[in-house]
């Protein structure tokens, strides 16, 4: 389309311009040159080429983490959008009960996410947390801070309990957005309430569960406040995951070339997967 | 005042979306514009609006050329289809709207505004927002925002196409009366023949980014200079017919004959196409030289006040429209009546032969 | 199949009704027969769509009761009727193909796989489907998509209805007499009651026998389209039906007659002065009025070209009168006078016909005509 040519338009996006610069572009490059550099911290700098990605690559402290990321990430994805999806069918569609289900949904989204962590190391304290007491009291053998399988259980309960609302609130829209026709044909066809899930909600909720979908993907990638509040990666090295490997090798070990490489390895393997997701759910959108 | 289209085009990638047009629209009637969903009738609209570039050709306005003027820029504006209003504005600061931007005294804000409404049967609502507002009313808010800033150009694209069909009676009729004292070009984009019949004034039918034919509006119906024009200008779409001429006689592709001094023709004898509009194909005779057809009935629907039967004749379907209801039953095949006498006689390259 | 019967219903979506406006269906007594077509025809708000839910099961009215032949089903639930609707919209399930579109129905009441098959492909042979039968029902058109929505209900062979909600909306205008044929074709082959809500005149005469006209909650004439033209019982009605719509002139009454603006005006149902109270109103349809030298002088105030016909707005004394003229019928350029049809002329009170009783709307549809 030639529409009519007025050059000013390009003022407008100047600032954002600069703005992205300024927040992705410029940090972005300063980390792919520190991995690619040697520095004792006396701002002295060597050339090492791709030896720092080499090293990370074979090092067996990045493939467990790795792995316990994976982990983590797919059993919170296993378990927030089923969960998620449930609680948004049983929400009423409309009347007075909507809003107030709405605000209690969005209610743990709203706290900071570093309190988040300080909340469940508290409520999950063995001995004067309500979550800790509890279980000990019913005789299960509870305690977080010294068994890898209760810090795992503790983290991903935090999680779940922090993020299943986004994914209710996307289902929610998705489910409202329905025309109430879909329910009444089919009612009048007989359709069972799986076959209406199946063949209505589900695939009209597609596009929105792919955007929960992503959106959970990366940002329990990138999760790192949280856990590091909660456990701080222990017991021992049970529940270090990647961001807080990371951290450790940066800020802990000041390693920073090592710790450049590996945080691009990261967001390279984010991006990666960011892009299999989507291109998988959305496969069949056009045919 | 008028709006002049030299030898424009429109194309987009390897798409010709207005072929080469020549048009002027002078001010004091309505231009319409008529075609099918499709026809362009929406790009023509935005190339004299400047909302697009003509590929070629140059948009003259009042005697200048106005082609590379921004839209805002000129003195233009437009009513679409659907009910574009501002949400959440009041119906009186919708319509007030453009003369803040034009930066007029509240004094003459506040007068126009109310004289608008009052043309526009809007007064008691001014205060509403426009989601309270039936569609009707909704329409003659935006319509009233667009006519409000004494626009030099004001175009109307299909604006009543989303109306209940009482309320486009109504509205047809009140239009041209906002237009009597106001000295700007109308162009009207429709897609019913009788909408552009009602309104009179001059009609440029268009057929797949083509003007078929551009007149006085009457004329343009029963003179049409092509089959095309003639089509898009009917509705029910017009039958049509491959026919021969020989000696004295017509004959149509069943054997049907009639002479051919009901038409008053004094053609050469071959092959032509005939064309016949549907209110011409009627269950009881009329005119002079009444000719009978039968055909199985596909549908007889039934407006409140007429009669429309498809029906089959042959391997062809044809249409026919009669005063008055009369349920004929699918499948029954009943007695037609075709005024020849009114028909037209079109060479196979599609021009009319005028006689 | 089954006859319907609503017996006094009346609905209001308030708790407490209190004002007449307060209900959305103020009063109705309808029997409609098995195997009718019938058409709900109205403008937006007048409560067709109320009554739709109605008969549906979707609402459950405030009084009254809905019966399928003799059986009262008021208070069973849409999926117990076995009912089914064509909605505005069509409603298609995305990832089925069209040939387990129109299984759906069938496969959810676990009808056995030989019957489905069969049925499938007889209602898709009906509905001109049957090439695309593995097609995915998304990617058809929309006029295909609401021949499936239509091939669910016609599916099923204990359907007591089908309902059609404003069906061809979303059709493209010169499809739209082909989906009409469809419709006339399939009601005169598979005999079911049908009913068709639409505020859209042509959509209702064309489809049904019989067409119950509303308006604000109100049922104001059941009657063929004939009917409906020619003798409507309530100027609503006839300013409703018909384009342009009747000619409805404020009248005094004298010797039973018509007076307007000093001219009698013969009528075809005259009525003592004394007889009748409220707004009197004459109504004659601008095609029933031709110009004639012996007539009632009026003024011609525009003229207006329809192309097969003419529309002439004419003034006899204060009230505005349209004359429909046919293509090539003289006008007279002045002096003008008309005649109005006296068969065709008729009195109203506060908008229902005098002679008619109020009731006349109401009753039995099977019966047509009442007057």
């Amino acid at each position: 389309m030639n529409k009519t040519v007025n050059q000013k338009a390009w003022f407008f996006v100047l600032p954002v311009l600069l703005l992205v610069a300024f927040n992705a572009f410029i940090p972005l490059m300063t980390v792919v040159n520190y991995s690619v550099q040697e520095t004792f911290g006396d701002n002295t700098f060597f050339w090492a080429g791709v030896i720092w990605f080499q090293d990370v690559l074979h090092s067996e402290r990045f493939h467990a983490a790795l792995g316990r990321q994976l982990t983590f990430t797919f059993t919170i994805l296993a378990i927030e959008i089923p969960l998620g999806v449930a609680i948004a069918l049983c929400m009423p569609r409309r009347g007075i009960w909507v809003p107030v289900c709405l605000v209690t949904m969005a209610l743990p989204l709203l706290i900071p996410w570093n309190v988040v962590g300080a909340i469940w190391n508290i409520f999950a304290l063995p001995d004067i947390g309500l979550l800790g007491r509890t279980l000990n009291g019913l005789g299960f053998d509870y305690n977080f801070t010294r068994q890898p399988g209760d810090a795992w259980f503790t983290l991903i309960a935090m999680d779940v309990w922090h993020w299943t609302s986004l994914v209710v609130l996307l289902a929610y829209a998705g489910l409202v957005s329905i025309p109430d026709a879909f329910y009444q044909a089919a009612r009048i066809d007989g359709a069972s309430s799986w076959a209406i899930f199946r063949y209505i909600q589900l695939p009209k909720m597609k596009r929105v569960l792919t955007i929960a979908v992503l959106l959970r993907f990366m940002d329990s990638f990138n999760i790192y406040t949280e856990p590091s509040v909660l456990t701080g990666g222990g017991p021992g090295n049970s529940t270090t995951l990647l961001s807080i490997d990371l951290v450790k090798v940066a800020l802990g070990q000041f390693d920073l070339g090592p710790a450049a490489a590996m945080s691009l390895i990261y967001f390279l393997i984010i991006l990666a997967m960011s892009w299999l997701f989507y291109t998988l759910m959305m496969r069949n959108e056009d045919q | 005042m008028s709006l002049e289209l030299k030898g424009v085009t429109k194309r987009v990638g390897a798409e010709t979306h207005i072929h080469p047009t020549d048009l002027t629209l002078e001010h004091g009637v309505f231009n319409i514009l008529l075609g099918t969903t499709g026809s362009g009738k929406t790009t023509l609209m935005q190339l004299m609006a400047g909302l697009e570039r003509p590929t070629e050709g140059e948009v003259w306005f009042d005697g200048a050329d106005v082609t590379g003027m921004a839209v805002q820029k000129r003195n233009v504006s437009m009513v679409h289809q659907q009910f574009i209003n501002y949400p959440n504005m009041s119906v009186y600061e919708n319509i007030a709207s453009p003369l803040r931007v034009a930066r007029l005294s509240k004094g003459e804000i506040t007068a126009r505004v109310e004289r608008m409404a009052d043309l526009m049967k809007l007064t008691p609502m001014l205060g509403r927002r426009p989601v309270e507002l039936s569609g009707g009313q909704q329409q003659r808010c935006a319509m009233a925002r667009a006519l409000v800033k004494d626009a030099s150009l004001v175009l109307l694209d299909e604006p009543l196409a989303n109306l209940d069909f009482k309320l486009r009676e109504e509205l047809r009729d009140e239009l041209p009366r906002l237009f009597a004292d106001r000295r700007c070009v109308v162009v009207y984009a429709t897609t019913e023949p009788v909408e552009a019949l009602l309104f009179a004034g001059n009609t440029a039918t268009l057929h797949e980014g083509h003007v078929a034919q551009f007149g006085p509006t009457g004329e343009v119906y029963r003179r049409p200079r092509t089959i095309t024009s003639a089509q898009v200008f009917s509705e029910p779409p017009m039958n049509t017919a491959p026919i021969v001429k020989e000696g004295d006689t017509f004959r149509l592709y069943d054997g049907t004959e009639w002479p051919a001094s009901a038409a008053g023709a004094t053609l050469a004898d071959g092959e032509y196409v005939f064309g016949i509009r549907p209110h011409h194909v009627t269950l009881t005779p009329t005119g002079a030289h009444p000719v009978a057809i039968e055909g199985m009935v596909l549908v007889s629907e039934l407006s409140g006040s007429e009669t429309v039967i498809h029906f089959r004749h042959r391997a062809e379907t044809w249409v026919s429209q009669s005063h008055g209801i009369h349920a004929v039953p699918v499948g029954e095949v009943a007695g037609l009546h075709m005024d020849v006498a009114q028909g037209l006689y079109f060479d196979r390259s599609g021009e009319r032969i005028g006689f | 199949m089954a006859k319907i019967t609503l017996s006094d219903l009346r609905h209001s979506y308030a708790a407490r009704p209190i004002r007449d406006d307060d209900w959305a269906l103020k009063h109705l007594d309808v029997e409609w027969r098995d195997g009718g077509a019938y058409a709900l025809l109205g403008p937006s708000g007048c409560g067709k769509t109320t009554l739709l839910n109605i008969i549906s099961g979707l609402l459950r009215p405030s009084h009254g009761r809905v019966l399928f032949d003799d059986r009262d089903v008021t208070d069973l639930p849409p999926d117990q009727r076995h009912i089914a609707q064509v909605f505005q919209f069509p409603v298609i399930y995305d990832t089925m193909t069209v040939g387990q579109n129109l299984a759906f129905p069938l496969r959810n009441r676990g009808v056995d796989e030989a019957t489905v098959k069969a049925r499938v492909a007889e209602i898709g042979e009906m509905l001109e489907l049957s090439g695309m039968l593995d097609k995915r029902a998304k990617n058809l058109t929309a006029d295909g998509k609401q021949k499936i929505s239509l091939g669910r209900g016609l599916v099923r062979e204990d359907v007591n209805v089908i309902m059609f909600d404003e069906p061809l909306t979303v059709i493209d205008p010169h499809l739209k007499w082909q989906l009409r044929s469809k419709l006339k074709e399939l009601h005169q082959r598979v005999r079911r009651t049908m009913i068709y809500v639409t505020h859209d005149q042509t959509e209702a005469l064309t489809f049904a026998d019989q067409v119950v006209v509303m308006n604000m909650g109100e049922v104001v004439q059941i009657g063929t389209p004939v009917d409906l033209f020619e003798r409507p019982q309530h100027t609503f009605v006839g300013h409703f039906i018909g384009s342009p719509g009747m000619n409805v002139v404020p009248c005094g009454i004298a010797g039973g007659q018509a007076t307007v603006a000093g001219h009698t005006i013969p009528v075809a149902n005259p009525v003592a002065a004394g007889d009748v109270r409220g707004r009197i109103e004459m109504g004659v349809r601008p095609e029933f009025i031709a110009f004639d030298p012996g007539g009632l002088p009026v003024d011609i105030v525009k003229v207006s070209d329809a192309g097969r016909f003419r529309i002439v707005d004419t003034r006899l004394g204060d009230h505005s009168v349209k004359v429909l003229v046919d293509e090539g019928t003289e006008i007279p350029a002045d002096g003008a006078r008309i005649v109005l049809r006296t068969d065709n002329t008729r009195l109203y009170a506060d908008g229902w016909m005098i002679g008619a009783g109020r009731d006349a709307g109401r009753g039995d549809a099977g019966q047509g005509d009442v007057a």
